[in-house]
């Protein structure tokens, strides 16, 4: 078990992380998974990490691996559209029926508003935590389409950029929330 | 007019254009711009190009397409744009007809100019001002060959010829050659001149240079497809990770060799000197095999060390009667600067100042962590290796040395890198996957430092002490100042000492470097982040003291175009104005990679809490010729958000030798919340040569910060970070 807590939007969030399983991974499983709209099948421990099973099962390498405690974002996928971390959700904890979506199943051409936006902005630096921004904007939008700036800033807050690409990121939601009114 | 001060060979010889099937690579400045003395250089860059018809700076397609190489990594920072538009622009290409690439690691073709033949290294932001004159020349040799080869085709003379992107034309016949028509009728003169500066395109005519075009990286970071080494996967691979000590230089003795071999899908464990590593056939099976690992470790030079007890030993340094290499732990002293006279200064001045100033240890945080891909040949006799490096050159040269074979041997695959900032000069993180996939060759590994490894075994920004001695004449003016730093870490400490952009006679800069084991390294600005720092706060004092604005005091002594963005930056700030309640003002200047800075923050604090909130950062740069002007704004906004989390909240702290923070619960990067108004930032015109930009604004802000809370306050922030802790300190004094 970790237990840490972390500070986003000046509030104080505490984080549990149950990891006793890195200590047993012995239970092999043939998982399914639906991801991106295609039913896959994985053989995988079944405490995996849904991380794992993305990037290196199944070669979707545009989720981000980078703190693995659930603080940096970098890692975020939908599960049922909801914005979640991956790697520290277990594959077992994802249950049938539900639907993940990762960077690359957003858009096939870089057509999503948010992706458009991110370019217009010229948003990314080193690019490394950008397709966990962009899938956690996408979260925020799924719940509220149209989020003050306010919004947007608590809930961006969530995800670290080190290249300090924050101005941008807030920038660029804006656009793709207010980009039907154009 | 010649340009008579050029150093390099004049033509480029025939052979380095190599036709290929579907157009042709120019090797422009494969030789062409070699020093005259590197002979042996010219030959390795014979074979070089010889060997592999893409080793040039452009290739052109028939279609009219082009391929240019950019010789720079890719970090964030947009080298792998500017680069190549700077080839472009005196190509005169049509820049939507231009693909980069990565160029491979061959320093005599695609060496930076000053280390020409020794490195391709990506550090210090030096990108764009190191290669500027480089490309220009080279780009516009491509334009040369093409207008001459249009000119025999035509049997008319090359001063009749004029290009528009992409095009040769004939202006008295009316008759055009898009650049691919003329790849079938290319006809590479037996010599090709340096092209004169005055032949270059004026910069009144950039069409390129200076405009903001897109970033050719962005499309591929906003849908998962840049690739990084992270996510290298090769048919076979094994993952490997590596428990390193928490005590750096500590040797592992494994205690449960058995119990970690015999778990499910691990390979094998191997015994490095400073670790112990895992294979494993998945990332699910080496992370619980690696927690796994019962090390026992031994003692090692840092063993006893508290980073907090350091500043007394380096006070004692310092105040003691004793010279400083006599103390036990002073490795050596060294004299950096020494200009004027600061003895007869010292004796003369009206008044003396005498300041310390700290800092603490940081970390680099870059959001990728650490790792690599590194396949060995069954005969172990060479190696491929994909790794997002700032040092290509050195990652190929140490692990060849790691395998014990040739460098010409060791195939690097430049990945994008997922943050840099100083720690990816040194590829320590492609030795240790190299070591593994010699074991198990011809299998591929694939190794990746965790978040806590990457912290655990990080290489920080070292802690120092600076003694500011600052000398007044009657009338306030500063006559001179001595600037001694204590730490660990030699030339990064020293960096930063100087006082470029000020007119201050009298200056020296001594250092003492104590070690005490722990790694360190270059962290974005390298010295400048912590010797501004004491520079600048010191300059405030002598003002206040002095009664004197800020920004007064350092107009009187600032250089032409250093002061001309000091007086930019207090017009954007409104400096002097009225400020609501509890708000205040702090300003800074600096050079760095020679682009002259300057900034001013807007802070306020809570006194119950002792945080400090920063409400606006303004700041004005001239660095010269710009390239991509947006990408250059970028970077001064990330490295102004990278100045306010380190100096607010960056911490690492060492007990007994151990680091004692693990992640980003304990280790905090600034979030967006935390994120002032606005960052405003100016880009001051100017026809000089280009300067890096990439590290100018971090160090800016720390030295604003404090120089706010001094104007606030009456208080001072000596000390870096300024934790709550420390503001909530410095109010009670
Ligand atoms: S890698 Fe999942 S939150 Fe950081
Ligand atoms: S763009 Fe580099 S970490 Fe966000």
């Amino acid at each position: 078990m970790v237990a840490y807590t972390i500070d986003i939007t000046c509030q104080k969030i505490d984080i549990t992380i149950n990891n006793s399983h890195l200590l047993e991974a012995e239970n092999m499983a043939l998982v399914k998974i639906n991801i991106n709209d295609k039913d896959e099948q994985i053989d995988v421990p079944e405490e995996t990490h849904l991380l794992w099973a993305i990037r290196e099962h199944l070669g979707l390498t545009g989720t981000k691996f980078s703190c693995g405690i659930g603080a940096c974002g970098a890692c975020t996928v939908h599960i049922d559209g909801v914005a979640t971390r991956s790697c520290i959700t277990p594959i077992s904890a994802v249950t049938d029926g539900q639907k993940i979506t990762t960077i690359e199943g957003l858009s096939s051409d870089n057509s999503h508003p948010l992706q458009e936006a991110w370019i217009e902005a010229q948003v990314p630096q080193c690019g490394y935590c950008q397709s966990g921004q962009i899938m956690h904007a996408a979260g925020l939008l799924n719940e509220n389409s149209k989020p003050s700036k306010q919004e947007i800033v608590k809930h961006m807050s969530a995800n670290l950029c080190r290249c300090g690409t924050y101005m941008r990121i807030a920038k660029a939601v804006e656009i793709a929330a207010t980009s039907d009114e154009k | 007019m010649q340009s008579s001060t050029t150093p390099l060979k004049p033509d480029v010889s025939r052979r380095e254009f190599l036709k290929t099937s579907g157009g042709v690579a120019l090797m422009i400045t494969g030789t062409g711009l070699m020093p005259l003395s590197s002979v042996t250089s010219n030959a390795n860059a014979a074979t070089a190009t010889s060997q592999n018809a893409i080793t040039a700076w452009v290739e052109l397609l028939k279609d009219g397409s082009l391929t240019i190489y950019s010789p720079a990594t890719e970090m964030g920072q947009g080298s792998m744009s500017a680069l190549p538009i700077i080839f472009a622009e005196e190509m005169d290409a049509d820049w939507d007809k231009v693909t980069v690439k990565f160029a491979p690691q061959q320093p005599e073709v695609y060496g930076r100019p000053l280390f020409r033949g020794v490195s391709q290294m990506t550090f210090g932001s030096t990108g764009v001002m190191s290669y500027f004159p480089l490309l220009r020349q080279a780009g516009a040799q491509a334009r040369y060959i093409l207008l001459a080869s249009v000119a025999k085709h035509l049997s008319v003379d090359s001063s009749e010829l004029t290009t528009s992107p992409n095009k040769v034309i004939h202006a008295s016949t009316g008759r055009e050659f898009d650049y691919g028509d003329i790849v079938s009728f290319l006809d590479v003169p037996n010599v090709i001149p340096t092209i004169p500066d005055d032949q270059l395109k004026n910069p009144e005519d950039f069409r390129l240079i200076g405009k903001n075009l897109p970033r050719v990286d962005i499309p591929q970071k906003v849908n998962g497809t840049a690739q990084f080494a992270i996510d290298v996967r090769l048919p076979n691979m094994l993952y490997g990770m590596v428990e390193r000590g928490r005590v750096h230089g500590a040797k592992p003795t494994l205690k449960n060799e058995s119990a970690i071999t015999s778990m499910d899908g691990v390979v094998g464990v191997y015994r490095l000197e400073h670790g112990v590593a895992v294979l494993a056939e998945t990332m699910g099976s080496v992370f619980p095999a690696k927690h796994k690992l019962d090390i026992e470790w031994s003692d090692s030079k840092p063993t006893g060390f508290n980073s907090a007890d350091a500043f007394a030993l380096y006070e004692k340094i310092l105040d003691g009667n004793d010279v400083p290499e006599n103390i036990d732990g002073v490795e050596s002293s060294k004299v950096l600067i020494d200009d004027g006279d600061l003895e007869t200064t010292k004796a003369n001045a009206a008044k003396t100042y005498r300041i310390d100033y700290k800092n603490d240890y940081v970390y680099h945080a870059q959001q990728e962590p650490l790792n690599s891909v590194v396949q060995v040949s069954a005969d172990l006799s060479s190696a491929e290796v994909w790794i997002g490096t700032q040092n290509g050159t050195g990652a190929q040269e140490d692990i060849a040395k790691a395998l014990g074979i040739a460098a010409s041997k060791v195939t690097i695959h430049q990945q994008y890198l997922g943050g840099g900032f100083g720690r990816r000069t040194l590829s320590d993180y492609g030795v240790e996957a190299a070591l593994l996939a010699k074991e198990v060759a011809p299998r591929p590994v694939k190794l990746t430092w965790s978040r806590e490894d990457d912290l655990h075994y990080g290489m920080y920004r070292p802690a120092t002490l600076q003694r500011m001695e600052a000398y007044t004449d009657e009338a306030g003016n500063l006559t001179g100042f001595s600037h001694i730093v204590v730490g660990d870490g030699e030339r990064l400490i020293a960096d930063g000492t100087d006082i470029h952009g000020y007119n201050v006679p009298n200056h020296k800069a001594e250092m003492h470097i104590v070690p005490h084991g722990i790694r360190v390294k270059h962290w974005r600005a390298v010295g400048h982040g912590t010797n501004k720092f004491a520079i600048e706060c010191m300059i405030d004092e002598i003002a206040a003291d002095q009664n004197i604005d800020p920004v007064e005091y350092r107009k009187r002594l600032l250089e032409p175009r250093a002061l001309a963005t000091l007086e930019k930056v207090a017009s954007m700030a409104n400096w002097g104005e009225t400020l609501p309640e509890g708000r205040a003002q702090g300003v800074a200047f600096l050079e760095r990679s020679n682009t002259l800075s300057s900034g001013i923050c807007e802070i306020s604090f809570d006194k119950d809490s002792g945080k400090i909130k920063v409400h606006h950062f303004w700041s004005a740069h001239d660095a010269g010729i710009v390239i991509q002007p947006d990408s250059v704004l970028a970077q001064i906004e990330g490295g102004v958000v990278m100045g306010l989390s380190s100096a607010l909240d960056e911490q690492i702290t060492i007990v007994n030798g151990e680091v004692q923070q693990s992640n980003f619960n304990d280790y905090p990067i600034i979030r967006m919340h935390e994120l002032p108004e606005s960052i405003e930032t100016e880009i001051l015109k100017s026809s000089a040569p280009p300067a890096g930009l990439g590290e100018s604004s971090t160090p800016l802000v720390a030295c604003a910060i404090a120089n706010a809370f001094f104007t606030l306050t009456g208080k001072h922030l000596r000390h870096l970070p300024f934790t709550p802790d420390r503001v909530k300190q410095a109010l009670s004094t």
